[in-house]
């Protein structure tokens, strides 16, 4: 570039600014990066505390305060009725938010008129979704467990999950009924169906892959909640599990939080193990859930 | 829904049919399940409203909101609530310094620069991060954060702040970054073509023209994420600790609002105690936090939602 060139200034310039420009796309992959190798770095220092602590009988005794216990040649002791505990609370929780959620997402989509009232429910079911998980969990203790006298037991903690959940199955539910074409429900009228029978055999199993996409990945949101659960009582030092709606109950994230919070080391392999447990669940939970959209997703 | 309406009459025979009392018997029934939302809400405000009165016969106030101890189970009682929103502010202004410029920037790179391939294999990935239960984040800080703090700052405790901050903001990172990309990918190509006409580089459309004009959604995203680390429980109870005080050394072990009821939720406080009143004190003042900022979350998102459209 010799000092006569008009353009000279022009070129350091552009220069410049495609310097600045790839400068700034590496931040920011840079940025994007950080966010996977801190998801990688969680996965790997959790299989790796677990290695070789999840084994059968892991999954099949109960809990131990001892961890020799926990050692291949000890007596055997691990997360059992906490795993059938969560079980039973997401399968007592999906009984209740199915029934509430799609019950109300259908007032809301087929049967409001946009009066004031409806638009006040959509707001506050806005609302309720940004409510802290333990402030479900105070609720629960003073509604089902004192107030009712449930007790800390299976049933209760179902409800507080299923409070908590209850708004973002509604809006995922509200979801799946909006993408049912209207012409359908013409159609039904048309042959002299009624407001219900539209829903019950036109809109409903149309939604229903919708429904149940968005329910299973709420209840797996509700399966690793700790906070609202260790507030209505869930038990850490349960031997047995669970044998009916108003027994006390444990369940997994509750155990895991317990064995975390020990200062034994070898704890922290009994933790990790709990964890592997939990994540494998969420993971069959998930892929369930996609497996169902794909297959019956009508626009994939 | 007017048209549902005709068709009821004409298929029921006007109204005071059976039908038409079945209908309605059903369109009761569902619109029971929507207001259990309602009163979910009212439930929630009723109990901590009460349990905090209870609280609130004991101790002034003044007190809980100007004291700088906190100590309501043991004695000497002081029930000053200020350490323990010090130990909340100390987590989510730590974890907004890591997931607002990360998310940001990745939402960026993710709305401007990435290929849809890379976009559509990246985004879901992030999200699992938000799908991971927040003790398992508790976890991750005290097995993996926290012994790598120490080596590289040796006086760190066991319990600190900034493993705490560090892996909230990991927890909150993909709300920031998909939110934001939504905003983002919603500006029209039309601002950014006719910036570039105007011979702007890539650089500078993506951060003269995309940000400024997704300005509302990227804010209200920061908000609802801020909101989500003050509400956050189970990591910071067990990467932060019990201890409530006012410091300035984040290296050092505090406690948050949910931390401490989580305290009182596993200890055998007895019912109508000051500790378990103090509860439901914490849980307002927790609940009145978090609600202002959801609320103001949704409210710039709907008033500047139509901006493009």
């Amino acid at each position: 570039m010799s000092a006569q060139n008009p353009f000279a200034d022009g070129t350091r310039e552009i220069e410049r600014k495609r310097l600045i420009g790839r400068v700034f796309v590496a931040v920011c992959l840079a940025s994007t990066l950080v966010g996977i190798v801190a998801l990688v770095a969680l996965l790997a220092d959790v299989l790796s505390e677990s290695w070789g602590w999840v084994t059968w009988e892991f999954l099949t005794y109960p809990p131990s305060q001892v961890i020799e216990n926990f050692l291949p040649d000890g007596r055997g002791a691990g997360i059992y009725p906490a795993l059938v505990g969560s079980i039973f609370l997401i399968a007592l929780t999906a009984v209740f938010t199915v029934f509430l959620g799609v019950g109300a997402a259908v007032y809301l989509e087929e049967y409001a008129a946009d009066s004031r009232l409806s638009s006040f429910i959509e707001a506050n079911i806005a609302n309720l979704a940004g409510v802290p998980s333990i402030v479900y969990g105070l609720l629960g203790l003073a509604i089902f467990v004192r107030a009712a006298q449930l007790g800390s037991s299976l049933i209760a903690g179902a409800l507080t999950l299923t409070l908590l959940i209850l708004p973002i199955v509604i809006v995922s539910t509200q979801e799946s009924l909006r993408a049912v074409p209207d012409s359908q429900r013409r159609a039904a009228y048309g042959v002299g169906a009624t407001q219900w029978q539209v829903i019950r055999d036109v809109v409903l199993p149309r939604a229903l892959p919708g429904i149940m996409t968005g329910t299973i990945l709420s209840l797996s949101r509700a399966i690793g909640e700790t906070a609202p659960i260790l507030m209505v009582g869930a038990a850490t030092s349960l031997f047995v599990a669970p044998d009916g709606l108003t027994s006390p109950f444990s369940a997994m994230p509750m155990m895991i939080f317990e064995w975390a919070s020990l200062p034994e080391p070898e704890f922290q392999h009994v933790a990790a193990a709990g964890i592997v447990v939990l994540l494998t669940i969420l993971l069959l939970m998930n892929a369930v859930a996609i497996l169902i959209r794909n297959r019956y997703d009508p626009r994939s | 829904m007017s048209q549902a309406d005709t068709t009821t009459a004409i298929t029921t025979g006007g109204p005071g049919g059976i039908d038409d009392r079945k209908n309605a018997a059903i369109r009761y029934v569902f619109f029971s399940c929507a207001f259990v939302t309602v009163l979910t809400t009212l439930g929630i405000i009723l109990v901590l409203v009460q349990g905090s009165l209870e609280f609130f016969q004991h101790v002034s106030i003044v007190e809980y909101l100007t004291g700088t101890e906190w100590s309501p189970v043991i004695r000497p009682h002081s029930y000053g609530v200020l350490p323990l929103i010090w130990g909340t502010l100390v987590v989510t202004v730590g974890s907004a310094l890591v997931a607002i410029p990360v998310g940001t920037a990745t939402a960026i790179y993710l709305s401007e620069y990435a290929s849809p391939r890379f976009r559509k294999i990246v985004k879901p990935t992030l999200e699992i991060l938000a799908g991971i239960p927040t003790i398992v984040y508790g976890f991750f800080a005290l097995s993996f954060i926290t012994p790598l703090l120490q080596q590289l700052f040796p006086r760190t405790g066991t319990f600190n702040a900034v493993a705490g901050a560090l892996v909230v903001g990991i927890m909150i990172i993909p709300m920031v970054s998909s939110l934001s990309e939504d905003a983002m990918s919603a500006v029209p190509d039309d601002l950014r073509n006719a910036a570039y006409g105007l011979g702007a580089t890539k650089f500078e459309v993506s951060t003269g023209v995309v940000v400024p004009a997704s300005l509302s959604g990227v804010i209200a995203s920061y908000i609802l994420a801020l909101s989500r680390a003050i509400g956050e429980t189970m990591a910071v109870t067990l990467a932060v600790g019990m201890h409530p005080q006012i410091s300035f050394d984040p290296l050092e072990p505090m406690q948050t609002m949910t931390a401490y009821m989580v305290q009182i939720g596993i200890s055998d406080v007895s019912i109508g105690s000051i500790g378990y009143q103090s509860l439901f004190a914490v849980g307002l003042t927790l609940f009145a936090m978090t609600l202002s900022m959801n609320l103001i979350s949704l409210w710039i998102k709907s008033r500047y939602r139509e901006e493009y459209q």
